[in-house]
């Protein structure tokens, strides 16, 4: 017999009420209109101007690293389009002391933070200059194990909590990356000591092929949170208006001492999952990717600014041949970095003193090298 | 000088390098207010506080992320593993993370990481509590794998370790925490990582050997010198990077050698060890270089360890072999 426990019983309906509490939130909708007043962050002219400035730069960095990649002359690449505003309008909201935890897709983030663009690519072809991060930039390297960034950022913010330092730290993963023991240790740890983190999830629809719906049964992604006890909320991840809402909120509770929030931003990515060979039509339908596309974060923002007047072709052009000619000056930069040796990786195995087989393998390998 | 236990040794080093260094901080399952699952912790969380000793929620994976952000801003993680057999829950902040932070970001970041871990067998745990993983991580580049045999030996190295700017991983014998006293100084000292120890001088055999089998080599030199044959034992202290220097010494010397290990034959270093000894020093053997080992079965029910575990006599016995060869 079950003990009756009169109405609190009823784990069907707890479950219900904790899923029926993440509604996405949007504030900017498909159609370029404000659809909540409220929430609106009313953001300066120049501000947005910004936002947009950055958006389609990284449409167009995308688009150049896919054909630089199949030229060749980049190496692994993950593409971007589609998930603008998840990444560049969280990344807007920080400061410079903050520090980002990046998953292998979230380059453009990395590169507003700091990240010189040829460092980026040099990163791409796999030559390790491109990780020696600038000194005073607070940012990882792309993490490549789904979920390690999400337990390291826990580690940064408490080492910010230690120092009484008034930063931030947040990390990116995708929706499969929440199915990963890592992502629950991460939050559950930062929840536990109350640090300074924000945890974003871009739900993309998909990990490579897997969609979704496979990964969990999870109404939202959001809602992994609430058994953390770590504030959650879900929301358009196509919208730059409420992604930033979401993430100065969390910033500004991480600061306060209030602990760490979980964004999921809602949002697509349009082109395969690398660049190595993965092949979308496979698992996603043509009627899908054109759904997703009506809801495009560069799309809807333009129409937003233009109709404030303050926004134009000609702007965007201006931003467009921006970024080609950067990108081809960073190409530049990155071929004329020399070759690495087997020599190179020796030395950078260790801080401290380099041990007895290593150094008489460094000896043997200096030799060939100078032949 | 006190006359302390490896474990006294072990919570001797870490209050030293807390008090030395407020960027130290340890924490891990129960090293609180608990003072640890075997009181290496004791007194420490009273004595340097929250702030700096303190307990985490119980998951290893988790720890080894909470370490590297903690490295990542500039602190000095020691972080427990309450027992090595666990490592798998944190391999991949071990090897895939920590490993090869300096490597991975060109010197930019780096991990100065101590990982302490008992392990080892004959104190009849759980399963997945007394394996002899050591091998695991002394594969993986980018990481020094320490294990002390003596109270004076813990200490020093520990202490090494703390300080060191790149990841060690310490690894606690279980059986050794208690089983001795030696005389420990109170004062901060170091002895090398990377640098074997000649805990026993001899003219016709080698025995290269770390952790609990120190002593055990050390009992079967002592019964091998009634029947008139003069040991070397060597511990090796530090397992990854090895001291090869001191062995080829010694192998040059005694033209015999022997390794001994806990783990299984197919894991551990002692394979390692002989090919060192044969790349280099192959002209000076009168015999082949032979182990002493546990057999190639999963760590055994603890009922039955003491039938797997190498020991003295088995040591002696393959001694003889060699020196009869």
């Amino acid at each position: 017999m079950v003990a009756k426990k009169g109405n609190q019983y009823d784990p069907v309906k707890a479950l219900q009420l904790i899923e029926s509490q993440f509604d996405m939130v949007q504030i900017l909708n498909e159609e370029g209109k404000i659809v909540d007043k409220d929430l609106d962050p009313k953001l300066p002219d120049e501000e947005l101007v910004e936002l947009m400035n950055r958006m389609v730069y990284t449409r167009i960095l995308d688009q150049r690293s896919i054909s630089l990649n199949r030229q060749g002359r980049l190496g692994f690449y993950a593409p971007t389009a589609g998930q603008e505003a998840s990444q560049l309008a969280s990344q807007y909201v920080l400061e410079k002391d903050d520090f980002i935890l990046p998953g292998y897709r979230d380059v453009p983030q990395l590169l507003f933070h700091g990240w010189p663009l040829h460092m980026a690519f040099l990163w791409s072809r796999g030559h390790y200059a491109g990780s020696v991060i600038p000194d005073g930039l607070n940012i990882f390297p792309p993490q490549i194990i789904i979920g390690a960034q999400y337990i390291q950022a826990a580690g940064v913010g408490l080492g910010f909590k230690k120092k009484g330092q008034k930063s931030v730290v947040i990390t990116y993963t995708g929706d499969g990356g929440t199915s990963q023991g890592d992502f629950y240790e991460g939050l559950n740890f930062a929840g536990a000591y109350k640090v300074p983190a924000i945890f974003v999830i871009q739900n993309n629809q998909y990990a490579i092929s897997t969609h979704r719906d496979v990964q969990t049964a999870a109404k939202t992604l959001a809602q992994k949170g609430v058994a953390a006890g770590v504030p959650s909320v879900l929301v358009d991840g196509m919208d730059p208006l409420a992604v930033y809402v979401a993430t100065r909120d969390a910033r500004e509770r991480a600061v306060n001492g209030d602990g760490p929030t979980l964004i999921e931003t809602m949002c697509y990515r349009y082109g395969p999952h690398t660049m190595a060979g993965d092949d979308p039509t496979r698992y996603r339908t043509s009627d899908v990717d054109n759904e997703w596309e009506k809801r495009d974060p560069i799309v809807r923002f333009r129409t937003y600014l233009e109709a404030k007047g303050i926004w134009s072709k000609e702007q965007e052009e201006k931003v467009i041949e921006r970024a080609k000619e950067e990108i081809k000056e960073a190409i530049k930069k990155a071929d004329a970095q020399p070759k690495q040796k087997a020599t190179d990786f020796m030395k950078i195995m260790y801080k401290g003193e380099m041990p007895f087989n290593l150094q008489e393998q460094l000896d043997a390998y200096a030799g060939k090298e100078s032949n | 000088m006190a006359e302390l236990t490896m474990i006294q040794a072990i919570t001797d080093a870490l209050r030293t390098e807390l008090k030395t260094d407020e960027n130290v901080l340890l924490f891990g399952e129960d090293v609180g207010a608990n003072g640890g699952v075997f009181r290496a912790t004791e007194g420490l969380h009273k004595e340097f506080g929250e702030e700096r000793v303190f307990d985490t929620p119980l998951a290893e994976s988790g720890i080894g992320g909470l370490a590297i952000g903690l490295a990542l801003t500039g602190f000095r993680p020691i972080m427990e593993i309450q027992f090595f057999g666990f490592l798998f829950e944190v391999m991949d902040s071990v090897s895939g993370q920590i490993a090869r932070m300096n490597f991975r970001t060109g010197g930019h970041f780096n991990a100065p990481i101590t990982i302490r871990a008992p392990f080892g067998g004959g104190v009849a745990t759980p399963e997945m509590h007394a394996d002899s993983l050591e091998g695991l991580v002394a594969a993986q580049p980018g990481l020094t794998v320490v294990i002390p045999s003596t109270p004076y030996d813990a200490k020093g190295l520990l202490i090494s370790a703390i300080k060191s700017d790149d990841p060690v991983i310490f690894l606690e014998h279980m059986k050794l925490y208690r089983s001795f006293r030696q005389e420990v100084p109170e004062e901060e000292y170091t002895i090398p990582l990377g640098k074997a120890d000649v805990k026993r001088e001899g003219k016709d055999l080698t025995i290269v050997t770390y952790g609990a089998m120190v002593q055990e080599s050390l009992k079967a030199a002592e019964a091998l010198e009634k029947e008139n044959y003069s040991v070397e034992v060597i511990d090796l202290r530090t397992i990854q990077p090895l001291d090869i220097e001191t062995i080829i010494q010694s192998v040059e010397k005694t033209n015999r050698a022997i390794v001994v290990q806990e783990a299984q034959r197919q894991a551990g270093i002692a394979a390692n060890v002989v090919a060192e000894i044969t790349e280099r020093a192959i002209l000076s053997l009168e015999a082949p270089v032979m182990r002493v080992t546990a057999p190639d079965t999963v760590y055994p029910f603890a009922a039955g360890e003491n039938t797997w575990l190498p020991n003295a006599k088995d040591i002696a016995a393959k001694a003889r072999e060699v020196l009869t060869f």
